[in-house]
Order: C-alpha cells, then structure tokens, then sequence
C-alpha cells in the first residue's frame, strides 16, 4: 500500500523541483521586475477532493498592472455537430483541434481592454478569445466560427474555462494576490501559472510557475491498478461483486 | 457526502448514487432484470461520462444478480439446466454483439445505434408486455370469460433438439433458450445491460415457463454475462469505476432483498404490468431526448495524445 503512494509523491516531488528552478532561472532573466508565486505546486485529488482553491501572491519593482494565466495540460478535441436527420438529432459533421488546453482560466488587475492593444492579447493568448488552436479539417468561415464557440461553451459548461476575468487585487502599489478556483472535476497532469507584468501597454515581465495536479491515496491506487493491469483489474472488480453479492445473501438470509 | 470517482474523474454525492443503487436493485430483485436499461440513463444524467456508466454498471449487475439469485435459489426458483442452455446461446450471441459494436464504431455512429435500439427494444417489449398484463388483469376481473388454451403450439415448438427441463416442465427444443441467450447476449454488447427486460417476457412468452422460475433464472444467466462483459471493458477500454460500482454494489445488494420480498407478493400480472409501465416511460424519454432539439448542437469530447 505504502510504496506505491511513496514513489508516486518522490516523483512529483523531483519534478516540481526541476520546473521551479526552471522557473526561477527564466525569472532571473527579467532582472526580477515581478516575482510571483503559489501557496501550492501540488493539488492533491483524494477521495474527499471537491475543488480547491490555490493563493498566487506576488510582487513588482514598482506601481504597474498584472495578469495570471493559468493554462491546464494541452491535448486533442474533437468538436460534434447535430442535425436533424428524419426527425432525429445524430452527429453529422466534427472538427478536431490540437493542443487545446484542458484547463483556462484569465485573472487581470483591470479590464485587459484597458490595459494592452490587440496585437499583445493575441501574443500572450490572454482571454478566451485569443486562445489559439487550430482545427485540422478545412471548414468554411462560418463553420470555424461556430465550432470554435462551441468548444469554448462546453469547456465554460464544464467548469474548465472561466467564463468571468478574475480579478487581481494589490495591496498597496507593489503587492499583489489572485485566487485560482480548480473544480472537482480538474484534469490531472501539469498546469501552467503565468504571471505578466504590464506597463503602458506593453508586458514587461513574465514569470512562470508550475503547479501539479495529481491523484492521491485510495483514488491514485484504483486508477494506477486500472491503468496498468487492467485485466487483474477486472478479474478483482467482479470477484470483489460476487463476494459483496454473496455476503449480502447471506446477511440477510438470517434476518 | 462528495466522494471522488478515480476513473471518471468526478466528484459525486455519495447518498445519491447509493439511493440509486438500492432502487434499481429493488427492480432488480423484484422482476428479475438487471435494472441497466435503468441505471445507464441514470448515470448518465448525473453526469457520468456514458462508457464509464455501461462498464461500470456491468460490475455492479454482477453483485445484484448473485444476491438476487442466492434469494430465488433458496425458494427452489431457479432453472440451472434451462439457464446453463441459455448461456451456451449467450456466449455466441456476445461474441456476434462485439464484432458489431467494432462495425458501428467504424462507422462512427455508435451513439445513435446504441440509443436507437434502446427506444426500440424498450418500447416493443415494453408494450407488448403493457398490452398483454392488461388483458390478464381484466381477465382476472371478469371470471366468466373464457379460458383461453393452455399450451398455444405454434412453429418455434416444433424445431427439433427436443430436451426435457424437468424444472420447469416443459418438453421443447434447446435451440429456444440457446436462442433466447444468443440475443440477449448480443444487447449485453451493444447496448451494456445485462438483458433481463428482454429475457423475461421471451422466457414468459416463448417458452412458457412458470412464472415463478423466470426470474430466478434469468438472473442466474445474467450473472455470467455481466462478469464477462465486466472483464471485457476493464481489459480493453478501462472504463470500469471501482469506486461508483462499490457505492452502486452496496445500494444494489440490499435493494435486491427487499425487491424479492415484495416480488414474491405480487401476483405475476400485476408484477409485469409495473414493469412494463417502467419499460414504456424509459423507452419515451429516450425517444423524446432523441427527436427533441438539444440545448447544445455541439459536444466536446477530449482525448489526451
């Protein structure tokens, strides 16, 4: 029981290491106009997890405005699209997309609008849509318009893309905090936090941090043994069925 | 009480999905089905992700049938020879569904199939079992009537393989249960439910077993299907949840006993007229939800690579 949970935290562990030295290397670079960092790497997922929310605090050289990005591990969608068809509602056409984060959430000091021009927004990826991922297929403009809103709208639904900007306070004119709210129902894997320093509409600094988002405990040890011996996995599920079917005959044959 | 689900990635209210449990064991109990036509959509709706709900339910019918066989068995209602027919049937009927399934998904519209057949193996058994219950109450209620044959012969009970099923006394070719199972086996695929709904009425109609055997053999049978469908999506798509199928599992076992108590009070019309009810309304709503326009045109689904 313990070896596995043990190896499990070592490795994140090493790893967390690894991308905040990283981190604070890239942040030397920018001669430390921002400094940033979480309360927590690790969001560990237990039997009882029903979201949590993680402290960013920070602070700047001088008086300026800040943006968090935090951006979840990157992977394939496939968007579907219904149509009636005798009178019934099937998929009919779907568009693919790569690298689309599973996780996006934007937190800013003021309205990004105010802040920074177009071409800035569209650098960074800041906000919803300047989120870039292209589908595969070649669909007209129109198409690409609605598959696009679409893919935002179910992640919205699902709690993974933030539908409001959050909001950045400072306290005082250089310290500054942000808190980040994952859903239960948080993707595992590695996020991404990164933190802009912006100044007369233009980003001046940038940091990085990482944050893990793992599974822990009982929920780690069910998806590693469903994972990696999937067929002893199944043999255990119904025995452990048979049994339970069992003992509950038996119990109540007493009765 | 939020419990986290490891496989299906969510966090859900531990009563509800126990609550559910003991009602669909209940059913389960009471008329000798499996209860996933039932437990699938209500998954689902709770916003469990639809592979997860079909493999994980799989498992949980395993736990239900054993507990509610254990109960017929001690009644003397179960058929073990008749049932071990209908496995042989199943065995071949779930090896022809898989091949199907792998058909469908090719195709890319194994959704639609899997909803499809749900309306209409539901709504065909549902009521024809709905007409026919009724016309027995009314029967019952109007004494003078007259009694219809025993035994109506038609073709199916002239296919040769004649065997003797001294349980439930009857004299009739082996390939009928073997059929019987061969179908059944073949939803246990497509559709992810263990079959009952289906088994029952063909067990009642076709074979013209005593009502009371029905049950208790149907489950026995399901039994063996459910495991292998179990092991099935465990080994090759990994959506059994063994956190949801113990919460379910708990919930089922004891909803079972209960079921089977009061199943044994009912009389067998009244019994399948509540069941048909049941089929029937599952059937519209899935039909509804099928015609109806969605709120959202689009789904997302996303994959890791």
């Amino acid at each position: 029981m313990r070896g596995p949970v043990k190896r499990r935290l070592v490795q994140a562990a090493a790893a967390l290491a690894g991308l905040v030295l990283g981190g604070t290397l890239a942040a030397t670079v920018w001669a430390q106009q921002l400094v940033a960092d979480l309360s927590s790497h690790l969001i560990a997922i237990s039997t009882g997890f029903t979201g949590t929310e993680v402290v960013l605090f920070g602070t700047t050289d001088a008086a300026g405005d800040v943006a968090i990005v935090v951006t979840g591990p990157r992977g394939s969608a496939v968007v579907r699209r219904k149509q009636r068809v005798a009178g019934m509602w099937m998929n009919t056409d779907s568009a693919r997309y790569d690298q689309v984060p599973s996780f996006y959430t934007v937190a800013t000091s003021r309205p990004l609008d105010q802040l920074v021009g177009r071409p800035v927004l569209e650098r960074h990826q800041l906000g919803l849509p300047y989120l870039q991922f292209t589908p595969d297929a070649t669909l007209p403009p129109d198409d690409q318009t609605a598959f696009r809103a679409a893919l935002l709208r179910n992640k919205q639904r699902q709690g993974l893309y933030a539908i409001s900007m959050g909001q950045v306070s400072f306290l005082g004119e250089r310290l500054f905090r942000t808190n980040i709210y994952f859903p239960a129902n948080v993707p595992t894997g590695l996020y991404n936090v990164e933190a802009l320093l912006i100044r007369d509409g233009d980003v001046v600094s940038a940091q990085t941090t990482p944050l893990v988002v793992s599974k822990i405990g009982f929920s780690a040890e069910v998806s590693d043994f469903a994972r990696n011996r999937p067929i002893t996995y199944g043999v255990a599920a119904v025995a452990g069925a048979i049994a339970a079917g069992w003992a509950a005959g038996a119990a109540f044959r007493r009765v | 009480m939020q419990v986290y689900l490891p496989i299906a990635e969510m966090s859900v209210n531990a009563l509800l999905v126990l609550g559910m449990g003991w009602l669909v064991g209940f059913l389960s109990g009471m008329f000798g089905v499996g209860g996933g036509f039932l437990m699938t959509p209500l998954l689902i709706f709770i916003g469990v992700p639809p592979a997860i709900a079909v493999g994980t339910q799989a498992n949980q019918l395993v736990a239900a049938s054993v507990s509610g066989v254990l109960a017929h068995w001690r009644r003397g209602n179960v058929d073990v020879k008749l049932g071990v027919v209908m496995l042989g049937g199943g065995v071949v009927g779930t090896a022809v569904g898989v091949w199907i399934f792998g058909i469908l998904q090719r195709l890319g519209q194994i959704d639609i199939a899997i909803t499809l057949s749900y309306v209409f193996f539901l709504g065909t058994i549902g009521g024809m079992m709905l007409v026919e219950s009724s016309r027995a109450i009314l029967r019952r209620r109007a004494p003078t009537a007259k009694r219809g044959k025993l035994h109506r012969h038609i073709w199916l009970h002239g296919l040769p393989f004649k065997m003797r099923f001294q349980r439930s006394k009857l004299y009739i070719s082996a390939l009928l249960p073997a059929g019987i199972g061969a179908v059944g086996g073949m939803l246990v695929a497509i559709m992810g439910i263990g079959g009952g709904f289906l088994l029952v009425p063909a067990m009642i109609y076709l074979l013209n077993m005593p009502a009371g055997l029905v049950a208790g053999t149907s489950l026995f049978q399901i039994i063996f299907t459910t495991a292998a469908a179990t092991l099935l999506q465990a080994a090759t798509n990994q959506t059994v949840d063994a956190m949801l199928a113990l919460l379910l599992l708990i919930g089922g076992v004891i909803g079972a006993q209960f079921g089977t108590r009061a199943g044994t009070r009912l009389r067998g019309e009244t019994a399948r007229m509540a069941l048909s009810l049941i089929v029937v309304a599952v059937a519209l709503k899935l039909a509804w939800d099928l015609f109806s326009r969605p709120d959202d045109l689009f789904t997302l689904t996303m994959g890791f690579s």
